[in-house]
C-alpha cells in the first residue's frame, strides 16, 4: 500500500466524539499515523506479519493502520469503553480484523513473547505527570522486537535516559520530527488551533 | 476476542499467584474467516501456551486441536489450519474470563474483555 492510500484511508476514521481530558485524549491525525506504521514497516519490517499491540488506542487510528499493513495480528488496549466502542466501529468500516482489550495500560501484565511490536501515541503527561513515562515503561515490558512512540521534543533528553537506564532499551532512537496539529478540542484551549512539536522514537528492548 | 489475546491475558489482582489462563465462560462465540499465513503460524508455535490454546478452542466448541503441536510442520497444512481457525477466527463475542484462582469474572461484551480492576484488588 502507498503512503497516500493509507492516510486516506485513516482520514476517513470516526474519531473522539466527546474527548475526556484527564486521559489526554487527542485524536492521532491520519498524517501522522500514516508516517510512523509506513516507517515502522518500510524501514524496519515491524508490521507485516507481526503482532502489533496499540497502547492507549483511542478510537484505533495505530490500530487500523497496522492492519492495512498486513499485520498478522492486531491488539488495541485502552481504558475507556466509548473510545473502544468507536474503535470497533472504525475497524468493521475499514473490514479488517482487530482485537480490542479495555484496560489500565499502567497495570498491564501480559504473559508470554507473543507481542512483536508495540505502537503507541500515548498521553504526553501534561495532565497527569508521568503518564507518558508508565506507557513506555509497559511498551518495553511487552514487545520483543521494537516500540514505536510519539513524545514531545522538548522531553527528548528525558525520554532517551529513562529508555536506556530504566527500561532496558537496547537503543533509543529520534527518527524524526514531526508536527503534532491539536485541534481545540478541549475549554481551556485558549488558540483555535496549536502546533506542537512531537519525536517519532523507535526503541529496542534488551531482550524480554 | 480471539485466543492468540486469551493467551497473553491473566488475572492482575494483588497476591494472586495462579492468574493463568483464565477460564473461558462462552455465551456467544462467533467465527470470522482471516486469512491463512502458514509461515506466521509455524513461528507462533513456540510462543504460544499450547494447553491455554487447547483448553480455550475446546471451552468455545471447537474440539479439533491436539493435545501436544507435532513436531514437524512441514507438510501438516491439515493440523496449521486447525491452529490457523483456533488461534486467529474463533471470537469470544460475549462471555467471561474467569481466574482460576479466585473465581473472579471478567466479563466480555461486543467481543471486549474488561480486564479493569477495582480498586481494591490492585
Amino acid at each position: 500500500m502507498k503512503l497516500k492510500q493509507l492516510e486516506g484511508l485513516l482520514g476517513d476514521l470516526e474519531q473522539f466524539s466527546n474527548p475526556k481530558v484527564e486521559l489526554e485524549q487527542y485524536p492521532t491525525g491520519p498524517h501522522i499515523a500514516s508516517r510512523m506504521l509506513f516507517t515502522a514497516e518500510n524501514s524496519y519490517g515491524d508490521i507485516t506479519d507481526k503482532v502489533v499491540a496499540d497502547f492507549g488506542c483511542g478510537c484505533g487510528t495505530l490500530s487500523a493502520a497496522a492492519a492495512l499493513l498486513d499485520a498478522a495480528s492486531v491488539i488495541g488496549f485502552d481504558i475507556d469503553p466509548q473510545s473502544l466502542e468507536t474503535a470497533t466501529l472504525n475497524a468493521e468500516e475499514l473490514e479488517v480484523e482487530i482485537d480490542f482489550v479495555q484496560c489500565d495500560i499502567t497495570k498491564l501484565e501480559l504473559k508470554g513473547q507473543i507481542v512483536n511490536t508495540v505502537v503507541m501515541n500515548p498521553p504526553f503527561g501534561t495532565r497527569k505527570k508521568g503518564a507518558d513515562m508508565e506507557f513506555l515503561s509497559a511498551a518495553m515490558k511487552v514487545a520483543s522486537d521494537a516500540v514505536y512512540s510519539l513524545h514531545k521534543t522538548s522531553t527528548r533528553e528525558h525520554i532517551k535516559r529513562a529508555a536506556l537506564r530504566d527500561f532496558n532499551a537496547k537503543s533509543a532512537e529520534v527518527l524524526c520530527e514531526l508536527r503534532y496539529d491539536l485541534p481545540k478540542l478541549y475549554k481551556f484551549h485558549k488558540r483555535k488551533e496549536v502546533d506542537i512539536a512531537v519525536d517519532l522514537w523507535r526503541f529496542e528492548p534488551r531482550q524480554n | 476476542m480471539r485466543l492468540i489475546v486469551h493467551n497473553m491475558l491473566s488475572c492482575n489482582i494483588r497476591g494472586v499467584v495462579n492468574k493463568f489462563p483464565l477460564r473461558i465462560e462462552p455465551e456467544k462465540v462467533i467465527v470470522k474467516e482471516v486469512d491463512f499465513n502458514p509461515d506466521f503460524l509455524k513461528h507462533m508455535i513456540a510462543k504460544i501456551d499450547w494447553k491455554a490454546l487447547v483448553d480455550g478452542a475446546r471451552s468455545m466448541g471447537y474440539p479439533e486441536l491436539p493435545d501436544h503441536p507435532p513436531t514437524t510442520l512441514e507438510s501438516d497444512e491439515s493440523f496449521l489450519r486447525k491452529f490457523h481457525h483456533s488461534l486467529l477466527e474463533l471470537n469470544l463475542e460475549e462471555g467471561s474470563l474467569v481466574c482460576p484462582e479466585t473465581g473472579r469474572k471478567f466479563s466480555v461484551n461486543k467481543g471486549i474483555p474488561n480486564m479493569l480492576l477495582h480498586e481494591d484488588e490492585v
